[in-house]
């Protein structure tokens, strides 16, 4: 038999954008130590649905820390407190006995609620739509070993292509900024010959539609980085830097 | 029922045949690709390569999903790899080598012609998504890595880490992202696909329920493209995501496109094993540990008794009480034998009583001898973020101690029938991906998904759909207030009010549970004629139970994701019924269908061509009939059925 704890929960409830939230408290005794947070969220949405009441809304799919569709503040840190770690690979042994534990959506100005622990994070793809890309033609590519590119390029490059764009960096940034996740874009492109073509294009671009939607300014405090579930880092952003510097510097 | 229907494969040798059907089909001029329009429903590999390749040829396109973000589709799991032909290490690779091993490898129950392409234009996938900036693993000297996979004797596997799905993924979005930004696809995120109208028996349209306000919307395509993913979740436990769903296919079924195979279910050999009831699924470990993991269990029962109880461990097993059975019984693929052929080892052992874990349901995976062989940097450098994956879950370092791992549902090798231009039996719709049948069989192989899925999308789909477009350059853009989008809608409208209306006591989950025992204990890994006939017994329960006892909270026209799942658990249960009809007609055993009655002596699968050489094409006759079966006999020009054999 598992062994189980008693915690309580202190969850973010907000019916809409435009609505004002609140807490709302559940205890939740018994849980098991081996159940991930998410199932530990599924449980209380079971015993609301028996309840007859509304369950609480959270984004998820994946469950492997992969998709980036789960987000969620755990007690005060984006995904929880646990380093390199999706909510949804987070595990209940992580808790003790007796735990209140508070649970909120990201806050920040760039995703807006949409009801209870669900935001609207459709800026990351305005931003990707604005230059996140090679604009190859699909049939015209040359054999894909016509050009060697180094092995430390291509695992740079790589480091930053693991972003899942989940969003816990602009959550977790005082100013609300989405800088690691542009510039893990921009470093990918920016360390492979591929996205030489339109490097200047891409990290102006970018960068631009990023203030539009209301990100907020880079001041290095470096918590995007030790908030990232994929251990991101912001390497990346000096390199976004020299790139945007670059691209300046041509105009 | 003896019916065969038609999929028209192109005249010529084998090898000529997609180059002959290129050279001879019809195409749409680029003023009138602007006045057509295409609706993708998926953005998953298959969706989004088709979506983005059909707007940069000058399309409109349509691109729905049900995430918040066409990027977060379930083909971004995919761990290990994808393949192609390239023969870059020069160990004998080609065109014809991955085309047998895909055949051989779906137990000969895939369609020559269509495999032929796929191998055909994986060299393609390869060029493009470098082009894209995907940054698959490379050697020192600057050109491409490979690795292995089961089923194969060649490395012909491409990689990304132990992330190649979600950077070929983020590769197709990124196509995406610029034709989203160029116009010409129009991306619709947060939506379901509820129903595909039919206008003059050709597809026309979509109704979608908006997930966010629940509003019910209507869209209107020349054509419609289906590329949904599988049905695994059916089994409630699988490695799916928690919204992947077989509903889009069942919507398409129900109207009259052909399910085909539907008992062509694989259960991945690699899955870390169920711990508990409340469990909400299950997690991948990727097939490519088995290049360098060697999988055990104790020889001696009373070592595997003492593991469960907790009295001893895996390390406390001496080399010579462990039992490698997959290199005892294979000894040519050892290891890498195909998933289905791993899958019933483990079962082997476990059913007679050398499983390990608490439950005995698990067997080991050892990186011990790897680590001996190699040191744990370059094991790291492997599998590091597998490694990590496992220890966040089972608390457990693998560097120290075995894995231990169990089958599980993972991918669904049936699913709707196409034709040689993957359209399905209703003109005008088309299905790609997972969500068809088409190129796997029976069984397919590791790191082919990602291979159909973007075939179909870049390389297939927008040559073939445009043979189909090119009568359709007069027909005028239908508005959506034609009667049968109103019929459509309503339909939709009367499902969503009937569910809503019951108020019954059982959540939907508790109901999709139960539905999950009785699939994975009487059409899992072993089927029965005297399983299947229980099962089909209890499903027609099930669904009762559905229909008179779910209880869904809050209102249909608002944000309720109750509902949601309430909606897909509704067609896992027909689901359901239809792979166990199917798995109970196919009297044979082949690749991830196993029926105990039907094996050779040493317990390997026992198929019977002269008799099941077809695949099976399902058509609904009616909400309480049972379908009717047609057949498309598979015809072998070019090889040889052999019994698949991985020991010599």
């Amino acid at each position: 038999m598992d062994k189980t704890i008693n915690i309580t929960l202190k969850v973010w409830r907000q019916r809409g954008p435009k609505e004002k939230g609140h807490f709302e408290t559940y205890d939740m005794p018994g849980i098991s130590v081996n159940m991930s947070f998410l199932e530990m969220l599924d449980t209380l949405n079971e015993k609301l649905v028996a309840k007859h009441e509304e369950p609480v809304v959270f984004d998820h799919d994946c469950r492997e820390g992969i998709c980036g569709m789960c987000s969620l503040y755990i007690n005060g840190h984006p995904h929880g407190v646990n380093a390199k770690t999706t909510t949804c690979q987070l595990h209940m042994r992580t808790f003790k006995d007796g735990d209140t534990i508070t649970i909120e959506p990201w806050r920040s100005a760039g995703f807006p609620v949409i009801r209870d622990l669900m935001v609207d994070r459709s800026a990351y793809d305005k931003i990707m739509q604005a230059g996140g890309y090679t604009s190859i033609r699909c049939g015209a590519a040359q054999d894909a070993n016509a050009l060697p590119i180094s092995k430390e390029n291509a695992d740079k490059a790589m480091d930053a292509a693991q972003c899942i764009g989940c969003g816990a960096c602009a959550a977790a940034c005082k100013n609300g900024s989405a800088m690691l996740f542009v510039s893990a874009k921009v470093s990918q492109f920016a360390l492979l010959p591929q996205g030489q073509v339109e490097a200047a294009r891409r990290a102006k671009a970018m960068v631009a539609k990023m203030d539009e939607l209301g990100f907020g300014n880079c001041t290095n405090t470096g918590a995007c980085e030790a908030e990232c579930p994929k251990g991101v880092s912001i390497a990346n952003i000096a390199r976004l830097n020299r790139e945007f510097l670059k691209a300046k510097l041509k105009d | 029922m003896a019916n065969t229907i038609d999929s028209k494969i192109p005249q010529g040798p084998l090898a000529q045949k997609w180059t002959n059907y290129k050279a001879h089909q019809k195409l749409v001029n680029p003023a009138n690709k602007r006045k057509l329009d295409i609706i993708v429903v998926g953005t998953g590999l298959a969706g989004a390569s088709a979506a983005s390749t059909l707007g940069e040829m000058g399309f409109n396109v349509l691109n729905f999903c049900i995430q918040d973000s066409p990027r977060r589709a379930h083909s971004i799991a995919a761990q290990g790899g994808i393949n192609a032909a390239k023969n870059y290490q020069n160990d004998g690779d080609s065109v014809y080598r991955l085309f047998y091993d895909t055949i051989k490898g779906g137990d000969y129950r895939a369609r020559e012609a269509n495999v032929y392409r796929l191998a055909e234009v994986s060299n393609n996938i390869i060029d493009q998504c470098v082009a894209q900036g995907v940054p698959f693993a490379r050697e020192y000297g600057g050109l491409l890595a490979n690795r292995s996979f089961g089923g194969a004797q060649v490395s012909r596997t491409f990689y990304a880490r132990g992330q190649t799905g979600q950077q070929l993924l983020l590769g197709a979005y990124s196509s995406l992202s610029k034709e989203i930004k160029n116009g010409t696809v129009k991306m619709f995120a947060r939506r379901e696909m509820l129903d595909v109208v039919i206008i003059d028996g050709r597809a026309r349209g979509i109704i979608v329920r908006n997930l966010i306000t629940g509003e019910i919307e209507r869209y209107f395509g020349h054509a419609v493209v289906i590329a949904t993913g599988g049905y695994g979740n059916t089994y409630f436990l699988s490695t799916n995501a928690m919204g992947s769903n077989g509903s889009a296919a069942m919507q398409i079924y129900r109207k009259g496109a052909y399910f085909a195979n539907p008992c062509y279910c694989q259960i991945h050999p690699t899955c870390i094993p169920v711990h508990g009831d409340i469990q909400s699924k299950l997690t991948l470990m990727s097939e490519s540990l088995r290049n360098d993991g060697r999988i055990w269990v104790p020889k001696k029962k009373e070592d595997a008794e003492a593991i469960r109880a907790g009295k001893k461990t895996a390390n406390d097993i001496p080399d010579e009480d462990r039992d490698f059975y997959l290199e005892r019984r294979y000894p040519a693929f050892g290891n890498l034998v195909p998933r289905d052929v791993a899958s019933r080892a483990a079962k082997e052992r476990c059913d007679a009583g050398f499983g390990v874990n608490e439950t005995g349901l698990a067997v080991f995976l050892d990186f011990k001898y790897a680590i001996q062989r190699l040191g744990e940097d370059r094991v790291r450098e492997r599998y590091g973020n597998l490694f990590e994956m496992y220890e966040k879950i089972m608390a457990q370092d693998p560097y120290k101690t075995p894995m231990m791992i169990f089958p599980a549902i993972h991918y669904t090798m049936g699913g709707i029938w196409v034709d040689y231009e993957l359209q399905t039996s209703i003109p005008g719709l088309f299905c790609l991906g997972e969500a068809n049948f088409s190129d796997h069989g029976a069984n397919r192989l590791g790191a082919s998904a990602l291979m159909q899925g973007l075939a179909d999308g870049y390389f297939v789909l927008p040559y073939t759909i445009q043979n189909y477009l090119a009568d359709q350059i007069q027909v005028p853009r239908i508005p959506t207030t034609a009667p049968e989008f109103d019929e459509a809608e309503k339909g939709v409208r009367e499902k969503i009010d009937k569910i809503m209306a019951i108020q019954g006591k059982e959540s939907v989950d508790t109901i999709h549970k139960k539905l999950g025992h009785i699939m994975w204990e009487y059409v899992g890994m072993g089927r029965t004629k005297e399983g299947l006939t229980k099962a089909l017994g209890m499903l027609k329960d099930i669904k009762k139970e559905f229909w008179t006892n779910v209880y869904v909270p809050g209102k249909a026209d608002d944000l309720n994701t109750e509902l949601e799942k309430a909606l897909r658990l509704s067609d896992f249960i027909d689901i359901g019924y239809l792979i166990a009809i199917d798995a109970l007609n196919r009297e044979e055993s082949c690749g991830g269908h196993f029926r105990e009655e039907h094996q050779t002596e040493d317990g390997e699968a026992l198929r019977h061509d002269d008799q099941f050489s077809y695949a099976a094409c399902w058509h609904y006759m009616g909400e309480d009939q049972d379908p009717e079966m047609l057949k498309e006999d598979l015809i072998y020009e070019e090889t040889e059925r052999k019994t698949r054999n991985y020991k010599n």
